[in-house]
């Protein structure tokens, strides 16, 4: 193996996938937060936006955070039936349903997008779930499908 | 009843029987206009139609060129057919199957009354894929289009060609369930030749299992392949009986959301989203493939949204103006396999 080749291989395994995540104000964030709070270890390859509700999630910016180059994106509201604004989450998940299907039909890799519930107290649960999302985007690789080629 | 023998039998029976209903409606005052379809200026097309006096009625024709969906002429976006005096008119609208779902869609959405909309009822037998049979044609020009038996005739100078219909059909119309109007029992004398009541429909989406059983890099090679002549034109948009937005996401500007450019990932993008935005409110015309410039493809797009919407939340578009739409409902124990869960 050459310098250079040898150079690549550490480049490739030293890469780490930019997630960005978006929690709804009432319960993923504060799960988030108390994640941090209970100092329970989870990847740093998140970059949150706290967004009102998980309603608030419209499929265009889940689209933009693709071709703007994020790896990965991860939505996570409160769970059905514990919407700060009753129904937010269940006419978001309609729509969750449908964007990760037509990923998928479109040959974008579904594990790019993941989607998740998690409550104020479940700072256990989002840092398992958080985990486990940077595991598939890592799998999955660099997202290059929506490079611009100039 | 009469044996029917060939595409151009049927078609001029259901045209002259559209006819004689159109007069009789405007001369009892029923509607004050009607849309309908004429022929239009090159062979192989027709184009939209308004009529409003009795002798005009000779105008309307029915064939397998008529693609356009006429829905688009009553969408707030387009003006409203409304007289200084008389106010709002009465409008009469000569529809296939998809045309009478997309207004009975467009009333769910309560976009349009059908109270004020007298729907003239065609069983269609499919639109001709113009644009494969001008592929195959070639650089030659097509001077005279007819039908004999079930076969497209196609002629020019020193040419002449048959194309079987049932082949050369727009795909979306070989998948067709619902071929006339919706709610017939509604209108019921309303309607021109065998037209059906559709109660639920039965569909195995065969044709798109294949495409769906491709890798994930197969599937985007072959979008990339097949989208890749977009101009964005969006012809697609403008034919769309559904899409009505006063301001489109591709023409807002504050903020920009996506790129305008005919870049790779900026199409995508737009065909991703247009995608998002039928989902549940496809009503399978087929028009925005028709209309395409460059011949792209976009039905299997909409077929696969038809199959989304069957599977997930049992619904079909346009049938019933009471039922809410999927993506402006919800259901407490909708199917969430797709979360992310511990393990």
């Amino acid at each position: 193996m050459t310098e250079q080749a040898i150079e690549k291989q550490t480049e490739s395994e030293k890469w780490e996938p930019k997630i960005i995540a978006f929690l709804c104000n009432w319960c993923s964030y504060a799960g988030a937060d108390l994640a941090g709070v209970s100092r329970i270890q989870y990847p740093p390859n998140i970059r949150i936006v706290r967004v009102p509700c998980s309603g608030r999630i419209n499929a265009y910016f889940i689209i933009k955070s693709l071709t703007d180059g994020w790896d990965g994106v991860v939505v996570s509201g409160c769970h059905p039936g514990d919407c700060h604004y009753i129904s937010g989450n269940l006419v978001a998940r309609r729509r969750f349903a449908i964007l990760k299907e037509l990923l998928e039909f479109f040959g974008i890799e579904p594990g790019r997008v993941n989607f998740m519930w998690a409550s104020a107290a479940e700072g256990e649960r989002f840092a398992v779930l958080i985990r486990k999302a940077t595991e598939i985007v890592k799998k999955l690789g660099p997202n290059k499908k929506f490079e611009k080629k100039w | 009843m009469v044996m029917i023998v060939g595409l151009e039998e049927e078609n001029k029976e259901i045209e002259s029987n559209m006819r004689e209903l159109a007069r009789g409606l405007l001369k009892e005052k029923k509607v004050d206009v009607i849309i309908g379809y004429k022929k239009g200026t090159l062979p192989m097309m027709s184009q939209p139609i308004i009529i409003d006096k009795e002798e005009d009625v000779d105008k309307l024709l029915w064939n397998n060129t008529c693609y356009v969906n006429l829905a688009k002429y009553l969408v707030p976006r387009v003006a409203k057919f409304v007289d200084p005096e008389k106010g709002n008119l009465k409008v009469g609208v000569v529809a296939k199957g998809c045309v009478g779902r997309a207004l009975i869609h467009l009333a769910s959405e309560n976009r349009i009354n059908l109270d004020e909309i007298t729907i003239i009822g065609i069983p269609c037998n499919g639109v001709i894929n113009r644009q494969r049979i001008e592929m195959e044609i070639g650089e030659k020009e097509i001077l005279e289009v007819t039908a004999s038996g079930n076969n497209i005739v196609v002629k020019g100078k020193n040419f002449e060609k048959e194309f079987p219909f049932d082949e050369y059909m727009n795909e979306l119309c070989k998948q067709c369930k619902i071929r006339s109007p919706p709610l017939v029992s509604k209108f019921p004398d309303l309607h021109v030749g065998a037209c059906e009541e559709y109660a639920s429909i039965v569909d195995e989406f065969d044709d798109i299992a294949e495409f769906e059983a491709k890798s994930p890099e197969e599937k985007w090679a072959y979008i990339q392949d097949a989208l890749s002549v977009c101009t964005r034109c969006y012809a697609c948009r403008e034919a769309c009986p559904m899409c009505y937005c006063n301001l489109c996401f591709v023409d807002q500007n504050k903020p920009i959301w996506f790129g305008k450019t005919t870049d790779m990932p900026d199409i995508i993008v737009y065909h991703l989203i247009r995608a998002m935005h039928m989902a549940g409110r496809c009503v399978a015309c087929g028009a925005c493939s028709l209309v395409c410039p460059m011949g792209i493809d976009l039905n299997f797009i909409n077929r696969k949204l038809e199959k989304i919407v069957k599977q997930r939340f049992d619904f079909t578009s346009g049938l019933d103006p009471d039922t809410l739409p999927p993506m402006t409902d919800f259901k407490m124990e909708d199917a969430e396999e797709f979360m992310l869960e511990e393990d």
